[in-house]
């Protein structure tokens, strides 16, 4: 029996790696990326916790993220390739049209 | 499952998520990505849920991946190095993350986490008790997740496609003129 | 008893129809009209000014004609009406403005003959009668001055008749602020008044009212208001020490030289006090103030007048001092005596004017009386009817000012004001004096007119020698309503007078004979010394002058009075208007204030716009920091 609080701090730890590099890289491809491994480490939290609370109801919450996870995976992509080609470029410095 | 299998997983999964946000080629970050995917599923199985990990590697691993992998080719992307940019984001960025995780840390810490184990019902994690929560409980969460789909597929058609008109090779330019309405007084 | 009487409408409507027509009507219709309607309108009101005083005269003693107009403030138990009232005091002004006014209208029919603007003229001429009808015939103080404020703007309107020359704009200017002095006394004067009345619970601004309950003052209210209100007169009459407008006054036209700054705007301030005769009998102090600023601006004007070159400065210093007797008349008790001189210097002084303005016409604009001269012959009319004029402000015996001037020092002398008395007698050998220098410098000695104006020299028409002989007539004939007690029908005069200004209280007994005889030597001494220095030895006065060049540069120059004005008034005015209001408050703080928020908001949104990057990983930055935060709350402060 692995202890929750494993298994939180492995989600605790992944979940801050994936904040870091959203913040650090500049290519939005890899921030899309840590993205997921945000989301992973959300879908892991549930789990263990559906395990010690025994109710299943964490799996099923799992489930449904990873569909929506899907779903805007492809929607995302959709966006990066047509800003690829109005832009030339996927780097986060240069797609500032919101400056002011 | 056993503490040792647990800490060999729990490493490849942070090692490999390092991997994701510091390697330069975004094929290379993509495939430590699959790989912290994998070491993920892999615990999802070891904590009793047995089909939502084989769905996290058949689907997420498997599908979304492949899809993130064919768009890094699409778009040929380049090797970039990590010194460019904005060093001070950089670095404020990275404290914020240890910061964050310096203040969840103590909170999961055995100590602090009063919680009771109980003991897992019958059947916990097999395909059955899955699929009576999903079309009994969560029925109508189900539907319209299927409808999420729906709208995704359409829309990524949608912003992805180019515009009949756009057909010729050359540059973005001339794209985006040709695309723009018909303007002001007829020459 | 009062009785409502109509015809005094019409005494007002007239000139104001006057006003309308020259203001909308008179550049459409012409010269000929105007001509006709401007005098034309003041001779219908001086038709129905006899027709309302004859009315009265068949009257008991101590009557009124009375007509309320419409109401005009209600506010609780404030209640004001408009309304007009011919009673002896204001019947005898009505006659004399409606009057004389007429006859200087005509008079300018001619003098204004060859400027173009005529029909702002009348119009203005117009307004000024109907505005100081208004303040005659005023039954209440509220409404006098409104008439007051009236008469202090055609003033302005009229001195500087011809703006175009910056000098002359500025003089109007000048005369409407001093005048505006004056004012706020005025005002001060009659909140006094309708306060004190108030604290005892009547609330009026009638002047019978006001006089029924005149025990109500205290000796300190009443001569609180009646200083006030004499700091109006001064302004109005011009005394020391509002005088300085007056001169200055002198670059408008002549006929409204000889209306506005002879015969009736600068006489309000005398009326006013005759009308208040109640309230002023209360505060001996203030009578005492009045008389003594009286008898001083007398003797000062006259000192003035002796040196200056001007034609008409002259009679206007000589105005200022006339004024100054018809106020020790009024500070000696003797109302009624102010009343008297004021209708025979209306005569005589805007006769004066009017010859003056007849010689000016005649020489082409000059006035300097060092370049005229043996016009005796040349202006027959003009000459003969000033020489009446003279002799009657010098106060020959038989002609009117004698008449008057003798009952002011009569007055003086018996009210106990010995000092004043001396002083009047030594200022009417001065008028002897500087009058006839007036007369010999312009009609008689060689001539010292230049070349290119002698030939046009000229008698003038009809139109204004005709209004010239009417004023001469009553200035022999006007002071004969008033003769010596004893003499033929007695002080005719002061008596049909004394329900409406008092009557006179002699406190020392004096032979009558013994005064007027040391009052007309003084005069012929003046005479005397004139003939000498103008006729005789005409040296002379070149002599003196180089002799004693100090004292007669300081009379040349008015003492320095402007210039001590200018200093003390006028530039720290000035400075503190443009430097500290200008410039401290207005720039600085008040557009600095404006300026300055607008330039605190672009700064600050200057400032504030650069945490939009466009950058999401900056924004991502941002929310990562407000999740710990909430995190943190959550974790260490909810969660214990």
């Amino acid at each position: 029996m692995v202890p929750l609080s494993y298994l939180l701090g492995l989600s605790a730890a992944v979940f801050a790696i994936g904040v870091a590099g959203m913040l650090i890289r500049g290519n939005i491809l890899v921030m899309f990326m840590s993205i997921e491994l945000m989301l992973n480490a959300v879908n892991l939290a549930f789990i263990a916790f559906a395990r010690n609370l025994g109710n299943m109801d964490g799996q099923v919450i799992v489930f449904f993220v990873m569909t929506v996870a899907a779903a805007e995976a492809a929607v995302g992509l959709a966006l990066i390739i047509s800003i690829f080609r109005n832009r030339e470029t996927v780097h986060a410095d240069q797609l500032t049209l919101l400056r002011w | 499952m056993p503490a040792g299998l647990f800490f060999f997983l729990a490493a490849l999964t942070v090692l490999s998520a390092l991997g994701v946000i510091l390697q330069r080629n975004p094929v290379h970050c993509l495939l430590s990505l699959v790989l912290t995917l994998l070491a993920i599923g892999v615990l999802f199985i070891g904590e009793d849920a047995t089909v939502v990990g084989f769905l996290q590697i058949i689907v997420y691993a498997g599908a979304i991946m492949v899809l993130f992998l064919f768009v890094i080719w699409l778009l040929n992307l380049p090797s970039e190095s990590l010194a460019t940019g904005h060093l001070a984001l950089k670095l404020f960025g990275s404290l914020a993350a240890a910061a964050l995780l310096a203040e969840v840390v103590p909170f999961v810490l055995p100590a602090r986490l009063a919680t009771t184990q109980n003991a897992t019902p019958l059947g916990y994690g097999a395909m059955d008790s899955l699929s009576q929560k999903l079309f009994g409980e969560y029925l109508i969460a189900f539907e319209v997740t299927s409808l999420l789909l729906l709208v995704a597929v359409v829309g990524s058609v949608a912003l992805a496609s180019r515009s009949p008109a756009r057909r010729t090779p050359q540059g973005t330019s001339a794209a985006a003129a040709a695309s723009e309405p018909p303007a002001g007084e007829p020459a | 008893m009062s009785v409502e009487f109509s015809g005094l409408g019409l005494i007002l409507l007239f000139p104001l129809l006057g006003v309308l027509f020259n203001v909308f009507l008179g550049a459409r219709f012409g010269r000929g009209a105007v001509n006709l309607v401007g005098p034309g309108v003041m001779f219908l009101s001086f038709a129905a000014a006899i027709w309302a005083f004859v009315t009265l005269l068949t009257m008991p003693s101590g009557s009124a004609l009375t007509l309320n107009l419409w109401d005009w403030i209600q506010s609780g138990d404030f209640h004001v009406d408009v309304i007009l009232r011919v009673d002896a005091l204001s019947g005898v002004m009505l006659m004399v403005v409606t009057g004389v006014g007429a006859f200087i209208h005509l008079y300018s029919v001619g003098y204004m003959a060859h400027d173009e603007d005529y029909a702002r003229f009348f119009a203005y001429l117009n307004l000024f009668a109907l505005s100081m009808l208004v303040l005659v015939l005023a039954s209440s103080i509220l409404l006098m001055f409104v008439g007051w404020e009236g008469v202090g703007l055609c003033s302005y309107l009229l001195i500087g008749f011809w703006y175009p020359n910056p000098e002359f704009a500025r003089n109007g200017r000048k005369a409407f602020v001093v005048n505006r002095i004056g004012d706020a006394g005025f005002v001060l004067g009659m909140l006094t008044i309708i306060v004190t009345l108030a604290r005892h619970g009547v609330w009026t601004v009638e002047f019978t009212e006001i006089g029924a309950h005149a025990a109500m003052f205290s000796t300190t209210a009443a001569t609180a208001a009646c200083l006030l209100l004499f700091l109006g007169a001064t302004g109005k009459s011009a005394q020391i020490p509002l005088y300085v407008w007056l001169p200055d006054a002198m670059v408008g036209p002549t006929p409204v030289s000889a209306l506005i700054h002879a015969a009736t705007m600068v006489t309000a301030g005398v009326y006013m006090c005759a009308r208040l005769h109640f309230l002023f009998v209360l505060a001996p102090d203030a009578l005492n103030v009045v008389a003594i600023i009286g008898t001083l601006t007398a003797l000062f004007a006259a000192t003035i007048a002796l040196v200056q070159p001007d034609i008409k400065r002259v009679l206007a210093y000589s105005t200022i001092s006339q004024l100054g007797y018809m106020f020790l008349a009024v500070g000696s008790g003797a109302f009624a005596a102010g009343v008297f001189h004021l209708m025979t210097h209306a005569f005589f002084k805007g006769l004066l004017f009017l010859c003056a303005g007849s010689v000016i016409h005649a020489m082409s604009g000059e006035q300097d009386m060092n370049k005229m001269g043996a016009l005796r012959r040349k202006l027959p009319i003009t000459h003969a009817t000033m020489l009446i004029a003279t002799l009657a402000i010098v106060a020959t015996p038989g002609f009117s000012g004698f008449f008057s001037k003798d009952l002011i020092l009569q007055a003086a002398y018996q009210s106990g004001h010995f000092g004043l008395w001396l002083i009047g007698v030594i200022t009417a050998g001065l008028t002897a004096f500087y009058m006839f220098r007036l007369i010999f410098m312009t009609f008689y000695g060689d001539s010292r007119v230049e070349q290119d104006k002698l030939h046009h020299v000229h008698e003038s028409p009809p139109v204004m020698t005709i209004p010239l002989i009417v004023l001469a007539f009553f200035s022999i004939v006007g002071g004969w309503v008033g003769l010596p007690d004893g003499v033929l029908w007695g002080n005719a005069f002061v008596h049909f007078l004394e329900p409406a200004a008092g009557a006179l209280h002699p406190t020392v007994a004096a032979s009558t004979a013994v005064l007027s005889g040391v009052g007309t030597g003084a005069a012929a001494i003046g005479f005397v010394i004139a003939y000498l220095f103008y006729i005789r030895f005409p040296g002379l006065p070149m002599l003196l002058q180089w002799r004693a060049k100090g004292i007669y540069e300081v009379l040349l120059d008015k003492y320095y009075i402007d210039q001590i004005y200018d200093f003390i008034v006028t530039r720290p005015l000035f400075f503190i208007s443009e430097k500290v209001f200008g410039k401290a408050v207005d720039s600085y703080a008040i557009d600095g204030f404006a300026v300055g928020t607008g330039l605190a908001v672009e700064t600050s949104g200057e400032i504030a716009r650069r945490a939009e990057t466009g950058n999401v990983q900056h924004y991502a930055l941002v929310y990562l920091l407000g999740v710990i935060g909430v995190v943190a709350y959550y974790l260490f402060l909810v969660m214990r």
